[in-house]
């Protein structure tokens, strides 16, 4: 084998009758057939392109900075642009998004897929942190799924808690909280109200001791907001007891927990944040995911 | 007969590697005109192929109305592919891939019977070189005249001559541009759109772009195109065999070459005499600038051109035809070696291509013809896979596809089957007497939220089939979705 340019022996290949270029690999050798000029010519372009380029458009990183190029082009703009030609293109779809009621956009069958498709990319943006990627919630998050409501499931209280959120701040917000009774009540009475508590929803007994003394505590100190029945209170925002959903967990310990430290998890306000358009999409798409009343 | 003084360009004497340049510049082809069978063939496929070309996107096709009326339309708006009375929908994409594999394996086949007939006749490259050339020759002369004029110094005619030839140039290839948009919008109006300097940027954009490929492809490339960059005749020398018909020189008839005269008197004596009388006409007419007896190489593209110089060349001398034919390598072994003639078109592998293209174009043209006019595709809710309402009944949520193929408006009766005790419910539409109705629009497809409530108790980490159905009101045609309830 030989390396390059080392032996330039003006060989001539019998078969084709080209000169070859002295390189030899094991017993093969390199015939000498120039490319074509016009491929010379069209790198040398691709070169001057590329200067062309770092002089216009943005290339060069600086210490603290980057060149800006003489076209002043940049993908931020570029972007900002795209999104301004979209917003002017859907303006005339958005606008019968923000004139409509919400009642007939959930009538109308393509207000509703239009409000649904909006929703969908709004709720996976700012809700699907908390609430999941499918309104499934998890513990202390509620699950949007099914139909039970702290605040009402009705179009009109969706857009109201959107709008306003929980323990916000916001003075229209909704505002309550489950009470501690740590140091109100005992021990004892606690966990007796926590078995009464299991026994509204039918996950325990009703005809224990503890459950009886239960009830008794119950009556006197959580009724005035879960109600006698204990189906809670829509406009306090207190719990349905008798159901078998639960925001932070039904075992024992959990109510235990939630009556001696009380509870009280915020919902951030969007009103400021998103425009009254995309809320009302995102409340008809809340609604729509099957728990809406 | 002199030949006129020509400054031609030899190819650097191959003495010394040292010498030999790095680039090489394109040595001019002057291809001369010829008659004959293949000629013709030649023609009419160009007529045929550049007039589909160019006049199909203006074929009416009536389709009723909401539907366009153009016969072949590329409608990406609207996401729809028309081909007369074939519809294809983005998710029939498969029929496009199964004409690329048809296309592919006809290539094939094309290739084991023929060779590079492709090449030859019905390469787009090879089609619009061909009507550059007859422009070229039109306006500048035959080979000889070319050659004479381009050697010559720079005269009013000459240069009258190229501005002519360029300009028609232009003006093929911008229709050739210019065609091309037309398939993916409404011929006429984009016509006087275009016209009006109102169609859309793209629109000029492709022209623009198209004009200048053609123009530097057919114009100014040519065979280079072939020899540099086309990848076929890599992958063409792997797929073909001693059996495919190439365009040959029967070496065996034809050396030892020699003029008319001395072939006569070495027949006289009774000495060996070749057919060749070495007269080039084969080399002339080339387009690629070949001699195609040096036998088969890569720049050849099989037209058969030469066979018709040589066949007109051969009547003149008195010998018979076919001096260069298309021929097989062992047809040509086989007559060297004094054997009889083989001629075998059917062998195992264009048996096998013959039987592949029936079978995916057969597969085609039947799914094409029991495709239905409905579809229905089931996505389950994965977050959460279900949902216990606060009564205890059980819920899961499904987003369901329907498709409505029909050009008018449709209602379907939706149902499911398979859990026990379960009702289903369609966010944003009413239930009416014959259970759940979604209607869907011409021509389109609609996305519902399904949602399917069952009061009984399930065992825990049951999973159920369930198979949804929509069935045409009018016309009771159905189309299933299978997928699962999911229990606790």
């Amino acid at each position: 084998m030989s390396t390059a340019h080392d032996s330039h022996d003006g060989a001539v290949d019998t078969a084709t009758g080209v000169s070859t270029t002295g390189h030899e690999w094991d017993g093969i050798r390199e015939l000498n057939n120039p490319l074509p000029r016009w491929w010379l010519w069209v790198f040398y372009a691709t070169i001057v392109w590329a200067f062309g380029y770092w002089v216009l458009y943005p290339a060069w990183p600086l210490i603290s900075s980057h060149t800006t190029g003489l076209l002043g082009w940049n993908s931020r703009s570029a972007v900002a642009m795209q999104l301004q030609d979209l917003q002017a293109l859907r303006a005339e779809t958005s606008m019968r998004l923000t004139n409509a009621s919400l009642e007939e956009i959930e009538k109308t069958p393509d207000l509703l897929s239009l409000a649904r498709a909006e929703g969908r990319v709004a709720f996976a943006d700012n809700c699907a942190p908390c609430h999941g990627a499918g309104g499934g919630g998890a513990k202390g998050f509620p699950n949007l799924n099914d139909d039970d409501w702290l605040w009402g499931g009705t179009l009109a209280d969706i857009q109201q808690t959107i709008t306003h959120g929980i323990r916000s701040g916001d003075d229209e917000g909704h505002q309550g909280n489950m009470t501690p009774f740590g140091g109100v009540l005992s021990k004892a009475d606690i966990s007796a109200a926590a078995d009464y508590v299991l026994s509204l929803s039918g996950a325990g007994p009703a005809d224990t001791p503890s459950a009886k003394k239960g009830a008794a505590v119950f009556a006197a100190n959580c009724a005035v907001c879960h109600g006698a029945d204990g189906k809670g209170k829509q406009e306090l925002g207190s719990k349905n007891l008798t159901d078998g959903i639960w925001l932070y967990g039904g075992d024992k310990a959990t109510i235990m927990q939630t009556i001696t430290n009380g509870r009280g998890g915020v919902m951030p306000a969007w009103a400021g944040r998103l425009s009254p358009t995309t809320i009302k999409a995102l409340t008809v798409y809340v609604h729509t995911l099957g728990g809406g009343q | 007969m002199t030949a006129p003084a020509v400054k031609t360009k030899t190819p650097p004497a191959a003495a010394s590697a040292d010498d030999a340049p790095l680039y090489e510049a394109r040595r001019q082809i002057y291809p001369q005109s010829v008659r004959g069978r293949l000629r013709t063939i030649k023609w009419i496929v160009l007529a045929v192929t550049l007039g589909i070309y160019y006049f199909l996107p203006f074929v009416r096709w009536n389709r009723g109305p909401g539907a366009p009326d153009q016969a072949v339309l590329i409608d990406f708006p609207a996401r729809r592919f028309y081909f007369f009375f074939i519809e294809i929908w983005p998710q029939e994409f498969y029929y496009v891939a199964g004409l690329l594999i048809l296309a592919a394996l006809i290539l094939f086949l094309m290739n084991a019977v023929a060779g590079r007939v492709w090449c030859g006749y019905l390469c787009p490259q090879t089609v619009w070189t061909d009507l550059f050339m007859a422009v070229e020759r039109l306006i500048e002369g035959d080979r000889r005249q070319r050659m004479v004029e381009d050697a010559g110094p720079w005269t009013l005619d000459k240069f009258a001559h190229k501005l002519m030839k360029h300009s028609v140039w232009l003006l093929i290839a911008w229709w050739t541009g210019g065609a091309w948009v037309l398939y993916f919008a409404d011929a006429p109006t984009l016509v006087h759109e275009l016209a009006t300097f109102q169609a859309p940027t793209v629109a000029y954009v492709a022209i623009f772009t198209l004009t200048f490929t053609t123009y530097s492809l057919a114009g100014h490339m040519r065979e280079q195109v072939c020899t540099y960059m086309c990848p076929w005749p890599r992958i063409q020398a792997a797929l073909t065999d001693e059996y495919a018909l190439n365009v040959t020189y029967r070496y065996d008839r034809g050396e030892p070459r020699g003029s008319v005269k001395k072939a006569a008197a070495a027949r006289a004596e009774g000495k060996p005499a070749g057919d060749c009388i070495d007269c080039h006409q084969c080399v002339n007419v080339c387009p690629t600038g070949v001699d195609i007896r040096q036998g088969l190489q890569l720049a050849c593209i099989q037209c058969g051109l030469c066979i018709d110089a040589c066949n007109n060349i051969m009547d003149k001398v008195d010998r018979p035809r076919g001096l260069i034919a298309y021929e097989s390598e062992a047809n040509l072994e086989a007559r060297v070696a004094g054997k009889p003639p083989v001629r075998r078109i059917v062998r195992p592998r264009t048996i096998l291509y013959t039987a592949l293209i029936v079978f995916a174009g057969g597969l085609m043209l039947f799914t094409l013809a029991n495709r239905a006019n409905e579809g229905l595709n089931a996505i389950h809710d994965r977050n959460p896979l279900f949902v216990k309402l606060s009564d205890g009944s059980l819920r899961n949520a499904y987003t369901l596809r329907l498709i409505n193929k029909d050009l008018a408006e449709r209602g379907f009766i939706l149902t499911a089957t398979g859990v026990p005790g379960a009702t289903l419910s369609v966010v944003g539409t009413e239930g009416g007497p014959e259970g759940e109705v979604v209607t869907v629009g011409p021509d389109q497809t609609r996305e519902v939220r399904v949602l399917l409530t069952t009061k009984d108790r399930l065992a825990p980490g049951t999973s159920l089939p369930v198979t949804f159905q929509i069935r045409d009101q009018k016309s009771g045609a159905t189309a299933t979705a299978v997928d699962h309830f999911i229990g606790p």
